[in-house]
């Protein structure tokens, strides 16, 4: 698989950098003072893809934390509050849409 | 590059010659693939070790004329991941008797050493210090192997007919005849 | 089953005690995730959407209720309480921290379970036919051979860093429970004219990306040249499969771009070599393996017992017992299958409680035994007819006795989108959909034998191509989009679907399943005209006209 380093960058809206925590393996994005949070809200949302690719050098570059970052939409609520950008960003954070057994 | 021979660092008497270089008098060398065949009826007079580097997409069997009279055969792992160079070990060692120095070479990490070993390498270009450092540790982990190969320890398939049957006869006896019920 | 001795078990303590250490170098940094990674997948640990994921082995799809219960305590202990069957016979965790897999690992070794090679470039969990040993129609247990080539091909040194992932099947009945035509390597057991039972050999089968049934290159091996067999056809591959593309690296692409007659050349000269070395079986080193597998000591039964014609009287217990419970090999013992495709839940899930209910049923009613089915569902294979009703009761009570097995409910699905990093599409919320709309038993009744498969990505984890119905998610301009093939099948006629027409998207995929099986009780000449026997006897036109009319 090709890093996402090496991949053209192509970014068209707000994004953050996104990974997964190497100890638990839970979702985590990277935020402004270069640390790993699990709260969306406080990750660093950029809008080109020289900030994004800035970003995601120094996510890739702290490999003792997080794992296989990459850059993941997001959206902006007029309120300036930041959400997944797709399903596949939805699902990350909020979990599966779907109940484990025995609990449908 | 830190090089492990009989299970530690030793100094690396072999010399890389490249491509068209002149072959140094007196000195081991390790010669490109493309050399060592174009070259072959002069380097068979050479007083001093000659070796090869062997590419992991060509068959060794094309090294057979020359097995006899080679000090070394270094076989390559572009990265670790890409394991031809296992199978193309155990066919030097297993089907064509090689038995000069085999050396791994290319991407070596620690957790591939013991299955080096097992393929019939005896020479191990470490790409880490610390791995190489590990080496006997790394080799030492297992006690226990299904398969025989070339290296001369015992598999499961021998250890067990050597011990017995571990059942009693009754188990053996009870599946014969389930398998024949109805 | 198979009974460890004290080589497996301490190969076992030996991995566990590795890998312990491995992540430990990893966690420490001084392994990169780049060296780390073909390590973990070695011991069935992948990175998923939410967390890590461990994938335990189920060697040819056989546990004890120790076992069981051993699953259940590491869905509890380490995991969020429920465990996914597979579709290769394995379970997976999904909610697995790295620190802790060390010591979920050694709990599971104590029980004689690992993830050993149940992911990364090797030979992965060598499977068959869930009713192995109690089916009526088989001619030999095929569980001792996978056996021997499980131990075999278990950290074997050359084969470790193959091209991609190899998947091996057997099967030993008329009859192909197992999917062999769609593995790496797929091994039917069968007699020859002059009675000796040995293997075919057929290679190349596999599904994902680029779907293949597989060739047959050797149409009758004897036992004793398994081994020796199998080691020259991983030799060939290792050699000669492509490394510079992991989209064509499977064993399939390499069949495929050879020939099948000329990979079989190659892999016969080199057998030859090595036919009658170390590798030849002798008959002492497969008895010593088939002595360790453990069979009940039967009763001597008559079949139909009173409690049993007693108990057909009950009609929801008749519904049961004419769907979910298939004949034994031996007189008076039935096979019971467990439908984990309750309507609304996803499918091949079980919960901590639910295992352990289950093992305590197997010590009670199936001498310790479970089986667990490539269709996601498990089985109990030794149970005595008189139990049945008894059985029943317990099995409804814990909710894995939905009369739905191989009906139109009991549906194959990869976790999908939910879970798995891979996935375009969702599949689990799909599938509990339509079990709701087929929740009417009559009506799943009289559809008959109809088999759903739902992949959420092209890798095809749920066997999309060989589904009656196949279901195939994709993504479309960040939508999930679903594609249907139909016609497929894995058995002995094993057949790729056909794509019946355009994507859908999600809203709509549960009303075109509706529309396919309204379609096939239209098409059919008789009432016990089997779908897939339709769809071949119609072609995919007909389908394709009722289901796109309005589309």
């Amino acid at each position: 698989m090709t890093s996402p380093l090496q991949q053209k960058l192509k970014v068209t809206g707000p994004v953050v950098i996104t990974a997964n925590r190497l100890g638990d393996g839970a979702v985590v994005y990277r935020s402004a003072d270069g640390r790993w949070t699990k709260d969306l809200t406080a990750a660093a949302v950029v809008t080109t893809a020289p900030a994004a690719m800035e970003l995601l050098t120094a996510a890739l570059a702290d490999r003792l934390a997080a794992v296989d970052a990459y850059v993941a939409p997001v959206e902006l609520t007029p309120q300036q509050q930041v959400l997944p950008g797709n399903l596949r960003e939805q699902i990350r954070f909020n979990g599966p849409t779907v109940a484990p057994p025995g609990e449908g | 590059m830190p090089l492990v021979k009989e299970g530690h660092l030793v100094e690396d008497r072999f010399v890389r010659v490249l491509d068209d270089a002149p072959v140094p008098e007196g000195v081991s060398v390790i010669l490109p693939a493309a050399r060592l065949l174009a070259d072959a009826r002069e380097l068979v007079m050479r007083q001093a070790p000659t070796g090869v580097i062997w590419p992991n997409d060509r068959k060794v069997a094309e090294l057979v004329p020359y097995l006899d009279w080679l000090a070394l055969v270094a076989l390559v792992f572009p990265n670790f991941r890409d394991g031809r160079a296992y199978s193309q070990a155990r066919l030097l060692r297993e089907r064509y008797h090689f038995r000069g120095e085999l050396r791994a070479t290319g991407q070596v990490l620690r957790d591939q050493l013991l299955f080096l070993q097992r393929g019939g390498f005896d020479a191990f270009e470490v790409t880490k210090d610390a791995d190489a450092a590990a080496f006997a540790e790394a080799v030492g982990r297992y006690s226990v192997f299904y398969q025989p190969t070339g290296d001369g320890r015992a598999s499961t398939l021998t250890a067990r007919r050597a011990r017995g049957p571990s059942m009693t006869f009754k188990g053996r006896r009870e599946y014969l005849a389930d398998s024949r019920s109805r | 089953m198979y009974i460890y001795d004290d080589f497996d078990r301490t190969l076992l303590d030996e991995r566990v005690r590795d890998f312990r250490d491995q992540v430990a170098r990893r966690l420490s940094g001084e392994l990169t995730e780049e060296e780390f990674k073909p390590l973990r997948l070695m011991n069935g640990v992948y990175l998923q959407l939410h967390a890590y994921m461990l994938r335990i082995a189920i060697p040819y799809g056989t546990l004890s209720s120790e076992q069981m219960r051993m699953l259940a305590h590491v869905a509890r202990r380490y995991d969020r309480g429920y465990g996914h069957f597979t579709t290769r016979q394995n379970i997976q965790f999904n909610w697995i921290k790295l620190e802790e897999l060390p010591d979920a690992m050694a709990d599971l070794a104590r029980a004689g379970l690992h993830g050993m090679q149940t992911s990364g470039n090797c030979v992965r969990n060598v499977t068959t036919d869930q009713w192995a040993g109690v089916a009526p129609d088989e001619i030999e247990d095929p569980r001792i051979w996978a056996e021997l080539l499980r131990q075999h091909l278990t950290l074997h040194p050359e084969f470790s860093f193959l091209p991609r992932k190899f998947k091996i099947a057997l099967t030993a009945s008329a009859h192909d429970r197992a999917a062999v035509k769609v593995h790496d390597i797929g091994l039917r057991m069968h007699c020859n004219g002059a009675g000796e039972t040995g293997f075919e050999i057929i290679v190349g089968g596999g599904l994902g990306r680029t779907p293949f049934i597989g060739k047959t290159i050797k149409p009758f091996l004897p036992k004793r040249d398994l081994l020796s067999y199998v080691e020259a056809i991983m030799r060939t591959y290792n050699q000669y499969g492509r490394r510079d593309n992991i989209y064509k690296a499977r064993m399939k692409i390499l069949v495929h771009d050879l020939g099948a007659e000329k990979f079989a050349h190659e892999v016969e000269e080199e057998w030859l070599s090595i036919k009658d070395g170390a590798l030849a079986l002798d008959p002492a080193v497969v008895a010593d393996i088939a002595a360790r597998f453990r069979y009940p000591e039967y009763e001597v039964l008559d079949d139909n017992p009173p409690e049993l014609a007693r108990a057909r009287e009950d009609e929801r217990f008749r519904g049961w017992l004419d769907n979910s419970v298939t004949n034994h090999k031996r007189a008076g013992y039935a096979i019971v299958t467990l439908s984990l495709k309750p309507e609304g839940g996803p499918p091949g899930d079980a919960t901590a409680a639910q295992m352990e209910a289950i093992a305590a049923l197997a010590n009670r009613y199936s001498y310790g035994e479970i089986r667990v089915g490539h269709e996601q569902n498990l089985a109990l294979p030794h149970v005595a007819q008189r139990d049945l009703p008894a059985l029943w009761r317990a099995l409804d009570d814990i909710g894995v006795a939905t009369p739905n097995v191989n009906l139109v409910s009991d549906i194959i699905a990869c976790p999908g989108l939910d879970y798995c990093s891979l996935a375009n599409a969702r599949s689990i919320p799909v599938a509990q959909e339509i079990t709701r709309r087929f929740r009417d038993l009559d009506l799943a009744r009289n559809l008959g034998r109809l088999h759903i498969n739902i992949s959420g990505c092209i890798n095809a984890c749920g066997h999309h191509h060989i589904g009656h119905i196949g279901i195939l998610g994709v993504e479309k301009n960040g939508e999930e989009y679903y594609q249907v093939t139909i016609g497929g099948r894995a058995d002995e006629n094993a057949e790729l679907g056909t794509i019946l027409g355009p994507a859908v998207p999600y809203g709509e995929i549960a009303d075109v399943v509706e529309d396919v099986a309204a379609a096939y009780l239209e098409l059919r000449a008789r009432p016990d005209e089997l779908f897939i026997d339709t769809v071949k006897r119609v072609g995919v036109e007909p389908f394709k006209e009722r289901v796109y009319a309005a589309r």
